[in-house]
């Protein structure tokens, strides 16, 4: 049977036992949150989804190498940054679909229907509650101000999710009044940017600084585990533009061999049934307004979010990128 | 074949740059060396071809704002860990091999056991422990009542202190089959010559094991300069840092790859300038190493020497292991499952295949290497294993783009003659998945096996063809036996490096073949690193049989 099965994996046979239903998908969201899903729908429906996990960045340039020999029916991402790219490299194909325009705001999808969101993630301003009062809470921008120097954590500007966040502050404000506000977070930091979120959050909860900006499905992991950490969510930019949201979300492969079962597969993860399993398996929130969040996320309370179109974040990413060099952000 | 007299060392200026025609044609070795050789150049080509089509407009930025901080870094950390893994590797290699001490025989196997550790899980470790919201810093709040003024672990001298203790074994094991074929006879004609204990080591036992010394260090460094994973955790900004920058948030895979190229020259040159530093000197084998030479460090010495040889293998290897081991408890009831069996299986498979034909392909080239001695053929072995010195991310598409490009051929062909849609026949494949390593990973198998060969004197080749052996018979009667420990080294490397690889695995393995390294990926993607603690530790465990087996066989030898 093991030799069997290097026999194969030689051959290339593995995956290329050909049901007639079966949808292919590149996911860089990871397999712990798209392999609960996959297998559901095969439950509900008898098609196979096979599915291979990579960096986006790897995901995108095996893509454009295999062309069109390439297996993959559908692509996943963690942000709308790549999927922007992947649109702009003509990775990605266009798809008329009633019930995903339904189901997915405006703001969440490709304005030329070639992806689209799949659940929201919300990156917002986090207090240590033993330090900080939320009334001083207002904005991102604020973070830069004189009351916060040596009180501010953030985590490195590698990161796509901050690019993202900084990419949207352009849209906003245009890069001059941008790079202002990121040189002043610079300028507030109480210690180097972190590699993660969650020792980001840590640091916040542990005092070594006093707020910072996370993204809340690591909030919520880590008071899972942690349930009596001082730390608390505040919605910023309320009386202006909103919370910064990002997406994860997918997209139909420009040669992709099985169109009709992926688009099903598409419209299906954006249904009822399939959004909460979507979001709540990482405490994100669903990108359907029909369906309700986790009760641990929906205790975070509501917000107003950002409505600028998210592929924002993936056209300015490179002017983001270059502007926090420019601001001393690492 | 005619060979002129050697009279300068190995690597003496080559007669002649090109070789004729015919005696390339005809002569397997070299024709086997260049096939190895063509190999690696083409993933490599292609990410050198970026060169020809320069980003202006990234380089400009990239000069102005984020390149010169980085270099500072960079030459910083290569000078560190440079430092650190010859000073750990050569003085753990000396004790171990020329020495006696309590625990010598435990501690010569157990030094190499931080190789089966990932370096980018070496250093989560000591963050987590060593940061300010670590346990440590913690307790000393709590004890002194208030804020304690501790070097931050996220520093230059944190990351180079992982880097090193992730890094040294590579030193350790090549100085150490040195100074075991020659150590201690080295020492005797030290005193012969009147020099003490000391001043032999530095005058004549350290200098004839410069070739294995400088094949570690080069792997070191090699892996050091295209490192990404370990120098993120700390949020330390190198050169790889510019080129990841480059190519996933300014999306220009373009301007990443032509970074990458300024790094494989920069090995290029690297690699070059150690030759020629030595070009003049000659290495030979000083006999078979007897136990009964040892020098007997009794008393405090030999317990000082035992008590450094713990707290290496402690730092290095037990407080990482142990504290994966407390985070696999808290997971392993949610995340342990069957198929686990089948990760573990891959990994070994990919590694213990990989191991095999790397070991081989370094065998070629290092042969080829010493019975052609034309230009030729030395560049061609010295290119064949650049691979080693780009970060992995960059070789995966390098590896990838070609691999797609002749399925594609392939596919129009069938369809054409045949018929048939093909789809991709190498790409997800292991035929695609072991030539991709044995690119990222000659040099690893190559510079234990090259400095082996060189050990072995050119009379045992004339007194060998005296007695009418040649070619093939000769490297199989006469070389094989003598390179035996070479070999199992440059297996045993390979065979680890394969199981923790990502990028390549990630982006060349087949539908649903996932091993422990695409484990720990899809834990840390979304920064649940007490989660990966699990498949780490299988990782760890499975490194344990590679480095079983080398130790049984060497003590064997």
């Amino acid at each position: 049977m093991k030799f069997l099965s290097i026999l194969l994996a030689f051959a290339g046979l593995a995956a290329a036992s050909a049901s007639a239903a079966e949808v292919v998908v590149y996911s860089a969201r990871n397999e712990q949150l798209i392999k609960p899903l996959f297998d559901a729908y095969t439950k509900e429906t008898g098609v196979k989804v096979t599915f291979i996990t990579d960096k986006e960045g790897a995901l995108l340039q095996r893509l454009k190498a295999e062309g069109q020999n390439t297996p993959a029916d559908m692509l996943i991402t963690v942000d709308a940054g790549n999927l922007w790219e992947a649109a702009r490299e003509g990775l990605l194909k266009p798809v008329k679909s009633k019930m995903l325009a339904a189901n997915v705001p405006a703001h969440l999808r490709d304005p030329g229907d070639r992806w689209f969101g799949l659940s929201v993630r919300a990156r917002t301003i986090f207090y240590n509650t033993q330090k900080v009062k939320p009334a001083d809470l207002s904005t991102y921008e604020d973070l830069g101000s004189a009351k916060w120097k040596g009180r501010l954590c953030l985590r490195t500007s590698k990161k796509v999710y901050n690019q993202s966040l900084v990419a949207m502050m352009i849209a906003e404000h245009g890069e001059a009044k941008t790079e202002q506000v990121v040189k002043s977070w610079v300028a507030n930091l109480a210690t180097d940017p972190f590699p993660d979120d969650t020792k980001m959050l840590e640091a916040v909860a542990a005092g070594q600084c006093d707020v910072g900006i996370a993204n809340t499905y690591y909030f919520g992991r880590l008071m899972e585990k942690k349930p009596g950490l001082p730390l608390a969510v505040f919605w910023p930019n309320q009386k202006g533009s909103g919370v910064h949201v990002n997406v994860s979300g997918a997209g139909l492969t420009k040669y992709a061999k099985h169109e009709k079962d992926a688009l099903a597969l598409l419209e299906w993860l954006s249904s009822p049934k399939a959004q909460n399993l979507f979001a709540d398996v990482n405490l994100e929130y669903p990108v359907n307004p029909a369906v309700k969040s986790d009760p641990t996320v929906a205790a975070w309370g509501t917000f107003k979010q950002n409505v600028v179109n998210v592929s924002k974040a993936g056209e300015l990413q490179a002017a983001a990128v270059r502007l926090m060099d420019r601001a001393g952000y690492k | 074949m005619k060979e002129k007299p050697v009279s300068a060392g190995d690597d003496a200026l080559p007669s002649s740059f090109i070789p004729h025609p015919s005696s390339l044609l005809f002569d397997g070795w070299r024709l086997a060396a260049v096939a190895i050789a063509l190999l690696i150049v083409v993933p490599l080509t292609v990410v050198l071809s970026s060169l020809l089509s320069p980003e202006r407009e990234e380089w400009g930025h990239l000069l102005e704002y984020v390149l010169p901080g980085l270099l500072a870094n960079t030459f910083r950390l290569a000078l560190g860990v440079g430092l650190g893994v010859t000073l750990l590797g050569v003085s753990l290699a000396w004790l171990t091999a020329a020495c006696d001490f309590p625990g010598r025989r435990f501690f010569s196997w157990a030094l190499l056991l931080p190789l089966a550790v990932p370096a980018y899980v070496t250093a989560f470790v000591y963050v987590a422990l060593l940061d300010f919201t670590g346990p440590v810093q913690t307790w000393l709040r709590e004890v002194a009542g208030g804020p304690v003024a501790v070097p931050p672990i996220r520093s230059a001298g944190g990351v180079i202190g992982v880097m090193s203790l992730a890094l040294y074994p590579y030193v350790y094991l090549l100085a150490r089959n040195a100074f075991l074929t020659q150590g201690c006879r080295a020492l005797e004609a030290a005193q012969s010559l009147g020099y003490g204990r000391v001043a032999g080591f530095f005058k004549v036992a350290l200098p004839m094991a410069r070739p294995w010394i400088m094949g570690g260090l080069m792997l070191a460094l090699m892996e050091t300069l295209a490192d990404f994973g370990t120098v993120a955790v700390f949020n330390y900004d190198t050169f790889t840092t510019a080129i990841y920058k480059t190519w996933f948030g300014l999306f220009s895979l373009q301007g990443a790859s032509q970074l990458a190229s300024v790094l494989i020259l920069l090995v290029f040159a690297l690699i070059a300038a150690e030759q020629l530093s030595r070009r003049r000197l000659r290495y030979t084998q000083a006999g078979r190493h007897s136990r009964a030479d040892r020098i007997v460090l009794s008393g405090t010495a030999g317990w000082l020497s035992a008590a450094y040889a713990a707290l290496v293998l402690a730092v290095g290897f037990v407080l990482p292991v142990w504290q994966l081991g407390v985070w696999t408890a808290q997971v392993a009831a949610q995340d342990f499952d069957a198929r686990y069996l089948d990760f573990l299986w891959h990994s070994l498979l990919l590694g213990g295949l990989a191991a095999a034909i790397t070991a081989a392909a370094a065998l070629v080239l290092a042969y080829a290497r010493r019975q052609r001695r034309d230009a030729f053929t030395q560049i061609a072995t010295r290119v064949a294993t650049l691979g080693y010195a780009v970060p992995g991310p960059v070789l995966a598409v390098g590896i990838v783009i070609p691999l797609a490009w002749f399925d594609r051929q392939l596919a129009f062909l069938a369809k054409d003659w045949l018929g048939m849609e093909t789809g991709l026949l190498l790409q997800g494949t292991l035929l695609a998945m072991l030539p991709a390593y044995l690119t990222r990973f000659l040099a690893v198998g190559y510079n234990p096996v090259d400095s082996a060969m060189q050990r072995i004197t050119r009379s045992v080749d004339e007194a060998a063809r005296t007695f009418g052996v040649s070619g093939l018979a000769m490297l199989r009667r006469v070389h094989l036996p003598m390179l035996r420990g070479g070999l199992l080294s440059a297996a045993a490397l390979v065979f680890v490096d394969v199981m923790k690889e990502m990028p390549i695995t990630l982006m060349t393995r087949p539908f649903g073949w996932d091993t422990l390294a695409v484990r720990i990926f899809e834990m840390t993607s979304e920064g649940e690193w007490e989660r990966a603690a699990l498949p780490a530790v299988a990782l760890v465990l499975a490194g344990l049989l590679p480095i079983a087996l080398l130790v049984r066989q060497s003590e064997r030898a």
